[in-house]
């Protein structure tokens, strides 16, 4: 199955989904994203897999990137939700990816994006008392020293 | 005569009639067995520990210089040898150890990112900048990145260098 199908089957259970000119991924408004996970997870598609997460800083707002994988059809496919960078929250797929559970930590713990849901929404790289989240463009802390 | 000269404490031994016999005072004998046998501590932080692995392994042969006798425990040793970078992290971790050392204590700063940060000094919010910034005190600066064997042994030669001239043997 062609990336360009798997688009077409999602926009035709979803309509207000679109797609990314340079990337061609998928972007999903964000509450619909636990639909599509469930869509992508079924039987039409059979994307077993939630290979990654990861999240890129806009400065206007956040992307997060899913990448799902189906050993099936031996395909992947690139999800994409656009957050608010004031209010960067969306609903977790643990329900429906095991492996959700630590990218979402990771995510939560390196951008600040408030996984809703989550069984235990912990940072998972730096120390618990970590003040902020590092890879934000606006990230700053004494010991960060700014290449001239 | 030639063959003694090059073993280390050779100053000691002295010719006299009747065979050769040492001569010195207890606290040169003291530094000078001291500095011949140095325990480092087993423990590697990143990619500068594998040339301490290897200096450790046969081929360069750190037991040449007495201090082979790498230690799973930091109570049984006196060199801590930091070899990589230090995360923000395992910081504490390296505090922690220095402090269970017993007295005397050495430290060497093995490969850029433990004298200062290295490669890792800027743009960088997880790593700690050098040993010292810790808090520990560092006897030896071995710069590269990472250093080779070599490298090690010459800071090691340097550090005996140090421990043989200590004001008091029993620091
Ligand atoms: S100095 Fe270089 S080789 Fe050594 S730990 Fe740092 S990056 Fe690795």
């Amino acid at each position: 199955m062609r990336q360009s199908k798997v688009f077409e089957l999602i926009k035709l259970k979803f309509p207000q989904v679109s797609e990314e000119d340079l990337t061609k991924a998928v972007i999903v408004p964000q509450e619909l994203l636990p639909a599509v996970a469930n869509y992508l997870k079924g039987q039409d598609l059979s994307f077993d897999n939630l290979h990654c997460i990861t999240a890129v800083d806009r400065l206007e707002r956040i992307e997060l990137v899913y990448i799902f994988y189906s050993f099936k059809n031996r395909q992947q496919a690139i999800v994409k939700v656009y957050l608010p960078i004031d209010a960067a929250e969306v609903e977790s797929l643990t329900k429906f990816y095991r492996s959700a559970d630590w990218f979402e930590r990771e995510v939560y713990d390196l951008f600040g994006v408030k996984f809703l849901n989550h069984p235990n929404l912990a940072r998972i790289l730096n120390p618990q008392d970590w003040k902020g989240y590092p890879l934000r463009k606006n990230y700053t802390n004494p010991n960060l020293i700014r290449k001239p | 005569m030639a063959i003694t000269e090059q073993i280390p404490g050779a100053e000691f031994i002295h010719k006299l009639p009747g065979g050769p016999v040492v001569l010195a005072s207890t606290e040169k004998i003291f530094k000078w067995a001291k500095s011949s046998s140095l325990w480092p501590l087993t423990f590697g932080l990143a990619c500068c520990a594998i040339e301490m692995i290897a200096a450790g392994a046969s081929r360069f042969d750190i037991d040449r210089f007495g201090a082979g006798v790498f230690r799973a425990s930091p109570r049984q040793c006196d060199v801590m040898i930091v070899a990589g970078t230090i995360s923000v992290k395992m910081g504490e971790c390296v505090k922690l150890l220095y402090e269970q050392m017993p007295e005397p204590k050495y430290v060497m700063a093995l490969g850029n990112c433990a004298i200062s940060g290295g490669i890792f000094y800027y743009d960088t919010y997880s790593v700690v900048k050098g040993t010292e910034s810790l808090g520990i005190p560092v006897d030896v600066y071995i710069p590269g990145c990472p250093p080779r064997p070599e490298n090690l042994f010459f800071g090691l030669m340097k550090l005996q260098e140090i421990v043989r001239k200590e004001r008091h043997a029993a620091k």
